[in-house]
């Protein structure tokens, strides 16, 4: 695809064609949470409009249309992760919900005293806190594998941590404040022949490259809707359904019980066991459409030109004068964090606001990893497919003006 | 530039930003306190040294953006040899000044150099980053045994 045919793309997202301070928006924090094409959002507007009714439970027609099409986002969720049953496809609130989710059912169900997770220095606080959480409970031992200076996961040490007490990994595929793409193939092979079941954080991944769950073998995967262009609060866990069948429930509550009696209970079967209550409907719909979108594009346009695109704006920031950028990984994703001078990251963002431009400057979520790079924040930008040259040669502007307020 | 823009980077906070003044820690303080700023990781010390009701020296420590050096540089340089109810007084001053509605007039007889930050009411995000240093000193000088967080 072309320049003209990102003009064309850019035509789907209403958002795009913003004015802020009397500029036009560029908007360059999609790792943050992504923009909506058209059809996501009217596919929403038509739901609460035509079709709007609770699921698994009305015996009239809206109901059972509302069923139809929520269950039918599963599949299409289904094939977009290349899992072999939508019974392993669970609808949770976000990545945040999914990793947390698995930790205190599979964690609490098969973690005790001296067992060991193991993740890595450059994970999100979601992939940490709630390991530590259930440090507190089950006495578990958490280990972090560490990064070198790129900001590339150092696979000898992975290798050395992941020992024979190590019974669970818990990876990121895509750093979102490096962009660093790990070898997750690798990370799950090696924790396989340990016997170690792996998680992988796959929020960051999804958007930019194709993921087939089952040639990488992930025994869970995880993804937040809003960073694949759809709502907020709906997201995925992805379980093999062997690993699912085997967890207790995460929540209790409706819909995920089969029978109910005060003396006795009986679950419902996978994925519904796991999703307690009413869901978010529309926004499972929305997430099915915004695959269907994104396939339609095409993963693999996408990634060529995001490719493209990271090393355009690799190769324009570094020409700015006291810019370092933190993440210089190989293999990496279209994120661009970096620190400039004596400016701090706060400063700069304000400065990039008044030109129009949205980045996001701070921690990342990620204040362990910015401990290892010896930086409290770091300004990050990150693109999607609709992002372009021109916005890029915007940005290197405005950051030249900030090279001249703190010279 | 953008004139909002160069209402807030002043001349005078990028000098403060750059060479702070009493950017050190009092070793024997009377007091001290710590601030947070949890959204963009501000995060500063304050140390003050209590004379009876006087404020004999003050100093600050920290990691922060331009507007929170500045802010902290400009207000120990404006709090020294003041009372406690002169400290309390000028921070009453510079909480209004950067909470007002942008285009009202600010007390510039009363903040003196400190209105240099009058423009910061201009970026809502910013309001904080301003006003750490004085929330951090006024649990110094105050204690209530809490760590300041601009949240
Ligand atoms: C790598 C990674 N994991 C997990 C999350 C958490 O996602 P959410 O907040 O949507 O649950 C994020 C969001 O920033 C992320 O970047």
């Amino acid at each position: 695809m072309n320049g003209l045919d990102v003009a064309k793309v850019r035509e789907d997202f209403p958002v795009l064609h913003e004015r802020v301070y009397g500029k036009p928006l560029i908007y360059l924090d999609n790792a943050a949470t992504t923009q909506k094409p058209k059809i996501v959002i009217e596919t929403i507007k038509q739901f609460y409009s035509r079709e709007n009714a609770n699921i698994h439970r009305g015996i009239f027609c809206l109901s059972e249309r509302a069923t139809r099409r929520y269950e039918n986002a599963r599949l299409k969720v289904k094939e977009f992760l290349g899992a072999a049953s939508e019974k392993e496809i669970v609808f949770v609130r976000g990545a945040t919900e999914a990793i947390n989710l698995v930790a205190q059912t599979w964690g609490r169900a098969f973690l005790g005293k001296g067992d060991e997770v193991l993740i890595t220095h450059m994970e999100h606080h979601s992939n940490i806190v709630p390991w530590q959480i259930l440090r507190e409970e089950k006495g578990i031992k958490l280990k972090v594998a560490p990064v070198d200076d790129a900001g590339e996961l150092i696979m000898e040490e992975f290798r050395k941590l992941l020992t024979d007490k190590v019974k669970f990994v818990s990876v990121v595929h895509v750093s979102n404040a490096l962009g660093t793409l790990n070898p997750v193939e690798e990370i799950i092979r090696l924790a396989h022949e340990k016997g170690a079941k792996v998680l992988i954080d796959g929020a960051q991944a999804v958007a930019h490259e194709a993921v087939n769950v089952r040639d990488l073998d992930a025994d869970f995967y995880v993804l937040s809707g809003h960073k694949l262009f759809a709502p907020t609060g709906i997201g995925v866990l992805y379980g093999k359904a062997e690993l699912l069948d085997q967890m207790p429930p995460y929540q209790g509550g409706g819909d995920m019980i089969r029978s109910v009696t005060f003396e006795a209970t009986t679950y419902n079967k996978i994925p519904y066991k796991f999703e307690a209550g009413t869901p978010h409907i529309a926004g499972a719909i929305g997430l099915g459409v915004a695959v269907d979108y994104l396939r339609g594009i095409g993963l693999e346009w996408i990634a060529a030109y995001e490719k493209e695109l990271l090393a355009y704006g690799t190769k324009k920031l570094l020409a700015i004068p006291g810019l370092r950028l933190i993440g210089t990984a190989k293999r990496k994703a279209a994120v661009l964090s970096f620190t400039l001078g004596e400016a701090h990251a706060h400063d700069i963002g304000t400065i990039l606001d008044r030109a129009g431009i949205a980045i996001r400057a701070g921690h990342h979520c990620a204040m362990p990893l910015m401990q290892r790079f010896g930086v409290s924040a770091t300004t990050r930008v990150s693109l999607a497919f609709y992002n372009t040259r021109e916005e890029i040669d915007r940005l290197s502007d405005a950051l030249r003006e900030v090279v001249e307020v703190f010279k | 530039m953008n004139p909002d823009l160069r209402d807030l980077y002043q001349q005078m906070i990028m000098d403060h930003n750059k060479n702070p003044m009493n950017f050190r820690e009092i070793r024997d303080a009377t007091s001290r306190a710590e601030g947070f700023n949890p959204l963009c990781g501000d995060h500063l010390h304050v140390y003050l040294k209590m004379n009876g009701d006087r404020i004999e020296d003050i100093s600050f420590e920290g990691a922060g953006c331009a507007i929170s050096k500045a802010s902290g540089s400009m207000m120990t340089a404006a709090l020294k040899g003041k009372t406690r109810a002169e400290a309390e007084g000028l921070f009453a001053e510079v909480r209004a000044m950067l909470s007002r509605e942008p285009g009202m007039p600010v007390n510039a007889e009363k903040l003196g150099k400190l209105a240099v930050f009058a423009g910061v009411c201009e970026f809502p995000l910013r309001v904080k980053c301003a006003s750490l240093a004085w929330h951090t000193m006024m649990e110094a000088i105050a204690p209530t045994g809490k760590q300041v967080s601009t949240e």
